[in-house]
Protein backbone atom coordinates (compact mmCIF):
# COMPACT_ATOMS: atom_id res chain seq x y z
CA UNK A 1 0.00 0.00 0.00
CA UNK A 2 1.23 3.34 -1.02
CA UNK A 3 1.29 6.73 0.98
CA UNK A 4 -1.45 8.02 -1.22
CA UNK A 5 -3.42 5.09 -0.50
CA UNK A 6 -3.01 5.64 2.88
CA UNK A 7 -4.50 8.98 2.74
CA UNK A 8 -7.66 8.49 0.66
CA UNK A 9 -8.56 5.73 2.95
CA UNK A 10 -9.09 8.22 6.03
CA UNK A 11 -12.29 8.02 6.98
CA UNK A 12 -12.35 10.63 9.75
CA UNK A 13 -14.47 13.60 8.85
CA UNK A 14 -15.70 12.24 5.43
CA UNK A 15 -19.37 13.60 4.86
CA UNK A 16 -22.04 11.63 3.04
CA UNK A 17 -24.38 13.45 0.87
CA UNK A 18 -26.72 14.01 3.30
CA UNK A 19 -24.53 15.98 5.32
CA UNK A 20 -24.04 17.93 2.45
CA UNK A 21 -27.63 18.28 1.77
CA UNK A 22 -27.90 19.32 5.61
CA UNK A 23 -25.61 22.36 4.91
CA UNK A 24 -28.35 23.73 2.98
CA UNK A 25 -31.16 23.75 5.92
CA UNK A 26 -33.68 21.25 3.75
CA UNK A 27 -35.99 23.07 6.66
CA UNK A 28 -35.74 26.62 5.95
CA UNK A 29 -35.21 25.79 1.90
CA UNK A 30 -38.98 24.13 1.97
CA UNK A 31 -40.17 27.48 3.83
CA UNK A 32 -38.94 29.09 0.68
CA UNK A 33 -39.79 27.12 -1.87
CA UNK A 34 -43.67 27.37 -0.72
CA UNK A 35 -43.54 31.13 0.00
CA UNK A 36 -41.20 31.79 -3.68
CA UNK A 37 -44.29 29.44 -5.46
CA UNK A 38 -47.05 31.43 -3.70
CA UNK A 39 -44.95 35.13 -4.88
CA UNK A 40 -45.11 33.40 -8.49
CA UNK A 41 -48.53 32.51 -8.67
CA UNK A 42 -50.10 35.01 -7.41
CA UNK A 43 -48.63 37.69 -9.59
CA UNK A 44 -50.83 38.79 -12.26
CA UNK A 45 -48.27 38.03 -14.98
CA UNK A 46 -48.42 34.05 -16.15
CA UNK A 47 -44.97 32.40 -16.42
CA UNK A 48 -44.58 28.80 -18.52
CA UNK A 49 -44.30 26.27 -15.51
CA UNK A 50 -41.59 24.90 -16.51
CA UNK A 51 -39.85 28.42 -15.74
CA UNK A 52 -41.57 28.17 -12.64
CA UNK A 53 -40.38 25.36 -11.12
CA UNK A 54 -36.57 26.25 -12.87
CA UNK A 55 -36.90 29.45 -10.84
CA UNK A 56 -38.64 28.60 -7.49
CA UNK A 57 -35.91 25.37 -7.65
CA UNK A 58 -32.99 28.14 -8.15
CA UNK A 59 -34.33 30.55 -5.38
CA UNK A 60 -34.24 27.68 -2.98
CA UNK A 61 -30.69 26.57 -4.09
CA UNK A 62 -30.16 30.37 -3.45
CA UNK A 63 -31.43 30.09 -0.10
CA UNK A 64 -29.77 26.52 1.03
CA UNK A 65 -26.47 28.05 -0.65
CA UNK A 66 -26.67 31.16 2.22
CA UNK A 67 -27.79 28.43 4.79
CA UNK A 68 -24.10 26.74 4.06
CA UNK A 69 -22.09 29.68 4.22
CA UNK A 70 -23.75 30.35 7.13
CA UNK A 71 -22.91 26.64 8.68
CA UNK A 72 -19.37 27.82 7.31
CA UNK A 73 -18.96 31.11 9.63
CA UNK A 74 -21.01 30.01 12.46
CA UNK A 75 -19.41 26.88 13.02
CA UNK A 76 -17.63 27.85 16.07
CA UNK A 77 -21.09 28.90 18.50
CA UNK A 78 -22.85 26.33 16.37
CA UNK A 79 -20.68 23.37 18.55
CA UNK A 80 -21.86 25.18 21.76
CA UNK A 81 -25.10 25.13 21.13
CA UNK A 82 -27.26 22.20 21.99
CA UNK A 83 -30.12 22.84 19.10
CA UNK A 84 -27.38 23.02 16.08
CA UNK A 85 -24.19 20.53 18.12
CA UNK A 86 -25.36 17.87 15.37
CA UNK A 87 -24.91 20.10 12.34
CA UNK A 88 -22.45 18.53 9.87
CA UNK A 89 -19.35 21.00 10.65
CA UNK A 90 -19.92 21.04 14.31
CA UNK A 91 -20.02 17.58 14.44
CA UNK A 92 -16.92 16.65 12.11
CA UNK A 93 -18.76 15.52 8.91
CA UNK A 94 -18.18 18.77 6.95
CA UNK A 95 -14.71 20.54 6.90
CA UNK A 96 -15.59 24.39 7.34
CA UNK A 97 -13.79 25.60 3.93
CA UNK A 98 -16.11 22.57 2.47
CA UNK A 99 -19.58 24.27 3.92
CA UNK A 100 -17.57 27.69 1.98
CA UNK A 101 -16.75 26.19 -1.39
CA UNK A 102 -20.61 24.76 -1.32
CA UNK A 103 -21.78 28.18 -0.51
CA UNK A 104 -20.07 30.27 -2.93
CA UNK A 105 -20.30 27.91 -5.59
CA UNK A 106 -24.18 27.20 -5.24
CA UNK A 107 -24.92 31.22 -4.85
CA UNK A 108 -23.10 31.87 -8.34
CA UNK A 109 -24.63 29.09 -9.75
CA UNK A 110 -28.56 29.56 -8.54
CA UNK A 111 -27.86 33.02 -9.21
CA UNK A 112 -26.79 32.47 -12.50
CA UNK A 113 -29.23 30.06 -13.13
CA UNK A 114 -32.51 31.65 -11.98
CA UNK A 115 -31.23 35.28 -14.23
CA UNK A 116 -30.93 33.07 -17.31
CA UNK A 117 -34.33 31.22 -16.71
CA UNK A 118 -36.45 34.30 -15.42
CA UNK A 119 -35.11 37.77 -15.54
CA UNK A 120 -32.29 39.24 -13.62
CA UNK A 121 -34.03 41.35 -11.09
CA UNK A 122 -35.30 37.98 -9.70
CA UNK A 123 -31.40 37.12 -10.07
CA UNK A 124 -30.65 40.53 -8.05
CA UNK A 125 -32.80 39.86 -5.55
CA UNK A 126 -31.67 36.35 -5.12
CA UNK A 127 -27.90 37.55 -4.74
CA UNK A 128 -28.78 40.24 -2.83
CA UNK A 129 -30.76 37.96 -0.64
CA UNK A 130 -27.71 35.45 -0.10
CA UNK A 131 -24.84 38.84 0.73
CA UNK A 132 -27.87 39.63 3.41
CA UNK A 133 -27.87 36.64 4.82
CA UNK A 134 -24.30 35.50 4.82
CA UNK A 135 -22.71 38.88 5.41
CA UNK A 136 -25.10 41.31 7.10
CA UNK A 137 -27.22 38.80 9.22
CA UNK A 138 -24.17 35.83 9.73
CA UNK A 139 -21.32 38.32 10.06
CA UNK A 140 -22.51 41.34 11.05
CA UNK A 141 -26.09 41.73 13.25
CA UNK A 142 -26.06 37.83 15.13
CA UNK A 143 -23.19 38.70 17.36
CA UNK A 144 -23.49 42.55 17.50
CA UNK A 145 -26.88 43.35 18.41
CA UNK A 146 -30.28 42.06 19.78
CA UNK A 147 -31.87 43.73 16.78
CA UNK A 148 -30.24 40.62 14.90
CA UNK A 149 -33.42 38.12 13.85
CA UNK A 150 -35.28 41.86 13.35
CA UNK A 151 -33.07 43.19 10.71
CA UNK A 152 -31.68 39.80 9.56
CA UNK A 153 -35.12 38.27 9.14
CA UNK A 154 -35.16 40.33 5.83
CA UNK A 155 -32.98 37.90 4.44
CA UNK A 156 -36.18 35.59 5.27
CA UNK A 157 -38.74 37.40 3.68
CA UNK A 158 -37.24 37.92 -0.10
CA UNK A 159 -38.15 35.09 -1.58
CA UNK A 160 -41.80 35.79 -2.10
CA UNK A 161 -40.89 39.15 -3.38
CA UNK A 162 -38.42 37.55 -5.59
CA UNK A 163 -40.89 34.88 -6.84
CA UNK A 164 -43.08 37.65 -7.68
CA UNK A 165 -39.75 39.31 -9.84
CA UNK A 166 -39.86 36.17 -11.59
CA UNK A 167 -42.99 36.79 -12.79
CA UNK A 168 -43.28 40.24 -13.43
CA UNK A 169 -40.05 41.21 -13.92
CA UNK A 170 -39.90 43.68 -11.14
CA UNK A 171 -41.55 44.67 -7.26
CA UNK A 172 -45.01 46.32 -6.98
CA UNK A 173 -47.13 47.39 -3.25
CA UNK A 174 -48.16 43.49 -3.15
CA UNK A 175 -44.63 41.90 -3.66
CA UNK A 176 -43.39 44.28 -0.64
CA UNK A 177 -46.74 43.26 1.22
CA UNK A 178 -45.57 39.81 1.18
CA UNK A 179 -41.96 40.50 2.31
CA UNK A 180 -43.56 42.78 5.35
CA UNK A 181 -45.66 39.74 5.95
CA UNK A 182 -42.44 37.62 6.64
CA UNK A 183 -40.54 40.20 7.95
CA UNK A 184 -42.68 41.64 10.48
CA UNK A 185 -43.61 37.34 11.54
CA UNK A 186 -39.99 36.64 12.20
CA UNK A 187 -38.92 38.31 15.33
CA UNK A 188 -42.32 37.02 17.01
CA UNK A 189 -41.39 33.61 15.86
CA UNK A 190 -38.09 32.99 16.88
CA UNK A 191 -38.33 35.25 19.98
CA UNK A 192 -40.85 32.70 20.94
CA UNK A 193 -38.55 30.11 20.75
CA UNK A 194 -35.22 32.11 22.48
CA UNK A 195 -38.07 32.38 25.40
CA UNK A 196 -37.43 28.40 25.58
CA UNK A 197 -34.16 27.97 23.97
CA UNK A 198 -32.26 31.11 25.84
CA UNK A 199 -29.30 28.95 27.57
CA UNK A 200 -28.38 27.70 24.29
CA UNK A 201 -27.64 31.48 22.91
CA UNK A 202 -26.26 32.83 26.53
CA UNK A 203 -23.40 29.99 26.23
CA UNK A 204 -22.76 31.01 22.80
CA UNK A 205 -22.73 34.90 23.58
CA UNK A 206 -25.43 35.23 20.92
CA UNK A 207 -27.07 38.79 21.72
CA UNK A 208 -30.54 37.78 21.66
CA UNK A 209 -33.36 39.49 23.25
CA UNK A 210 -33.73 37.46 25.80
CA UNK A 211 -29.92 37.86 26.63
CA UNK A 212 -29.96 41.36 26.54
CA UNK A 213 -32.89 42.76 27.91
CA UNK A 214 -34.39 39.47 29.43
CA UNK A 215 -37.45 37.48 28.92
CA UNK A 216 -40.06 39.73 30.59
CA UNK A 217 -38.68 42.87 27.26
CA UNK A 218 -38.79 40.08 24.64
CA UNK A 219 -42.43 39.08 25.70
CA UNK A 220 -43.92 43.03 25.06
CA UNK A 221 -41.50 42.77 21.75
CA UNK A 222 -43.50 39.69 20.67
CA UNK A 223 -46.70 41.46 21.52
CA UNK A 224 -45.67 44.35 19.76
CA UNK A 225 -44.35 42.96 16.38
CA UNK A 226 -47.63 40.77 16.03
CA UNK A 227 -49.61 43.71 16.30
CA UNK A 228 -47.40 45.73 14.17
CA UNK A 229 -47.69 42.53 11.79
CA UNK A 230 -51.98 42.27 11.59
CA UNK A 231 -52.42 45.88 9.83
CA UNK A 232 -50.12 44.93 6.73
CA UNK A 233 -51.41 40.97 6.47
CA UNK A 234 -54.89 42.31 6.61
CA UNK A 235 -54.23 45.11 4.65
CA UNK A 236 -52.73 42.53 1.89
CA UNK A 237 -56.61 41.66 1.35
CA UNK A 238 -57.39 44.74 0.05
CA UNK A 239 -54.66 44.53 -3.35
CA UNK A 240 -54.99 42.60 -6.18
CA UNK A 241 -53.57 39.84 -4.38
CA UNK A 242 -56.69 39.59 -1.73
CA UNK A 243 -60.01 38.66 -1.75
CA UNK A 244 -62.52 37.75 1.10
CA UNK A 245 -60.98 33.97 1.34
CA UNK A 246 -57.75 35.79 2.11
CA UNK A 247 -59.37 38.19 4.57
CA UNK A 248 -61.54 35.86 6.11
CA UNK A 249 -57.98 33.73 7.20
CA UNK A 250 -56.17 36.80 7.85
CA UNK A 251 -58.66 38.09 10.25
CA UNK A 252 -59.03 34.92 11.48
CA UNK A 253 -54.95 34.09 11.72
CA UNK A 254 -54.27 37.63 12.84
CA UNK A 255 -55.97 37.95 15.91
CA UNK A 256 -55.25 34.27 17.11
CA UNK A 257 -51.45 35.25 16.49
CA UNK A 258 -51.71 39.01 18.32
CA UNK A 259 -54.32 37.45 21.16
CA UNK A 260 -51.67 35.03 21.89
CA UNK A 261 -48.86 37.17 22.18
CA UNK A 262 -51.13 39.35 24.60
CA UNK A 263 -51.61 35.81 26.54
CA UNK A 264 -47.31 35.29 26.24
CA UNK A 265 -47.14 38.96 27.88
CA UNK A 266 -49.49 38.69 30.76
CA UNK A 267 -47.46 35.03 31.20
CA UNK A 268 -44.99 35.27 34.71
CA UNK A 269 -41.54 33.38 34.29
CA UNK A 270 -42.38 31.61 37.33
CA UNK A 271 -45.34 30.21 35.56
CA UNK A 272 -43.51 29.47 32.33
CA UNK A 273 -40.39 27.77 33.79
CA UNK A 274 -43.26 25.33 36.31
CA UNK A 275 -44.86 24.33 33.07
CA UNK A 276 -41.44 23.88 31.14
CA UNK A 277 -42.56 26.83 28.67
CA UNK A 278 -45.34 24.82 26.79
CA UNK A 279 -47.65 28.19 26.52
CA UNK A 280 -44.29 29.57 24.34
CA UNK A 281 -43.75 26.77 22.51
CA UNK A 282 -47.06 26.23 21.63
CA UNK A 283 -47.11 29.69 20.34
CA UNK A 284 -43.89 28.93 18.39
CA UNK A 285 -45.64 25.86 16.60
CA UNK A 286 -48.15 28.26 15.85
CA UNK A 287 -46.02 31.02 14.12
CA UNK A 288 -45.50 28.22 11.66
CA UNK A 289 -49.22 27.24 11.26
CA UNK A 290 -49.72 30.93 10.49
CA UNK A 291 -47.25 31.53 7.93
CA UNK A 292 -47.90 28.49 6.02
CA UNK A 293 -52.17 29.02 6.40
CA UNK A 294 -51.41 32.84 5.62
CA UNK A 295 -49.87 31.90 2.29
CA UNK A 296 -52.03 29.25 1.55
CA UNK A 297 -54.76 31.62 2.10
CA UNK A 298 -53.05 33.65 -0.72
CA UNK A 299 -52.71 30.77 -3.11
CA UNK A 300 -56.34 29.69 -2.67
CA UNK A 301 -57.50 33.19 -3.24
CA UNK A 302 -55.22 33.24 -6.59
CA UNK A 303 -56.89 29.78 -7.65
CA UNK A 304 -60.36 30.82 -7.34
CA UNK A 305 -59.54 34.09 -8.84
CA UNK A 306 -57.93 32.26 -11.93
CA UNK A 307 -60.79 29.51 -12.41
CA UNK A 308 -63.39 33.08 -12.66
CA UNK A 309 -64.68 32.71 -9.87
CA UNK A 310 -64.49 36.59 -9.16
CA UNK A 311 -62.08 38.65 -6.68
CA UNK A 312 -63.00 42.33 -4.98
CA UNK B 1 -0.83 -9.36 -7.99
CA UNK B 2 -4.87 -8.97 -8.94
CA UNK B 3 -5.93 -5.70 -9.88
CA UNK B 4 -8.22 -4.97 -7.74
CA UNK B 5 -10.89 -2.36 -9.17
CA UNK B 6 -13.34 -1.64 -6.50
CA UNK B 7 -11.40 -0.21 -3.74
CA UNK B 8 -12.97 0.20 -0.32
CA UNK B 9 -12.93 4.19 -1.06
CA UNK B 10 -15.12 3.35 -4.10
CA UNK B 11 -17.76 1.45 -1.88
CA UNK B 12 -17.36 4.04 0.71
CA UNK B 13 -17.78 7.14 -1.38
CA UNK B 14 -20.67 5.41 -3.69
CA UNK B 15 -23.59 7.19 -2.07
CA UNK B 16 -22.13 10.83 -2.48
CA UNK B 17 -20.74 10.14 -6.15
CA UNK B 18 -24.45 8.53 -7.01
CA UNK B 19 -25.73 11.96 -5.33
CA UNK B 20 -23.54 14.10 -7.47
CA UNK B 21 -24.16 12.20 -10.51
CA UNK B 22 -28.17 12.19 -9.89
CA UNK B 23 -27.45 16.07 -9.59
CA UNK B 24 -25.61 16.70 -12.34
CA UNK B 25 -27.86 14.39 -14.80
CA UNK B 26 -31.17 16.62 -13.56
CA UNK B 27 -29.02 19.72 -14.22
CA UNK B 28 -28.49 18.71 -17.76
CA UNK B 29 -32.47 17.76 -18.12
CA UNK B 30 -33.04 21.64 -16.83
CA UNK B 31 -30.83 23.27 -18.73
CA UNK B 32 -31.88 21.27 -21.83
CA UNK B 33 -35.92 21.97 -20.76
CA UNK B 34 -35.04 25.55 -20.31
CA UNK B 35 -33.85 25.56 -24.07
CA UNK B 36 -36.45 23.97 -25.44
CA UNK B 37 -39.00 26.43 -23.10
CA UNK B 38 -36.88 29.61 -23.97
CA UNK B 39 -36.92 28.91 -27.96
CA UNK B 40 -41.07 27.79 -28.11
CA UNK B 41 -41.31 31.13 -26.90
CA UNK B 42 -39.30 33.11 -29.02
CA UNK B 43 -41.62 32.51 -32.14
CA UNK B 44 -40.92 31.76 -35.35
CA UNK B 45 -37.49 32.76 -36.73
CA UNK B 46 -36.77 33.71 -39.81
CA UNK B 47 -33.26 32.75 -40.96
CA UNK B 48 -30.63 34.45 -42.87
CA UNK B 49 -30.90 32.83 -46.58
CA UNK B 50 -28.43 34.70 -48.62
CA UNK B 51 -31.51 36.36 -50.67
CA UNK B 52 -31.91 40.44 -50.62
CA UNK B 53 -35.05 40.98 -48.75
CA UNK B 54 -36.62 44.62 -49.44
CA UNK B 55 -38.75 43.79 -46.22
CA UNK B 56 -35.38 44.53 -44.27
CA UNK B 57 -34.24 47.67 -45.68
CA UNK B 58 -35.40 51.06 -43.93
CA UNK B 59 -37.74 53.47 -45.34
CA UNK B 60 -36.57 56.27 -46.63
CA UNK B 61 -39.40 58.05 -48.75
CA UNK B 62 -41.34 58.30 -45.35
CA UNK B 63 -44.06 56.54 -46.53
Amino acid sequence: MTDATQNIGTTAGEGQFGDYWALLKPRVMSLVVFTAAVGVFVAPVSVHPFIAMVSILFIALGGGASGALNMWYDHDIDTIMKRTANRPVPSGKVAPGEALTLGLWLSFISVTMLGLASNWVAAGLLAFTIFFYAVVYTMWLKRWTPQNIVIGGAAGAFPPMIGWAVATGGVSLESVLLFCLVFMWTPPHFWALALFMNNDYTNAGVPMLTVTHGKRETRKQIFIYAVLLAPLAIGAAFTSIGGWIYLTAALYLNAKFVWGAWKLWQREEADAEADIYTAEKAYFRFSLVYLFASFSALLLQAVWVKAGMGAW
Amino acid sequence: MALRVEHELHKRRFGRNLGVGLLLVGFVAIVFGLTVVKVQNTGFVEGYDHVARPALIPDEGGN
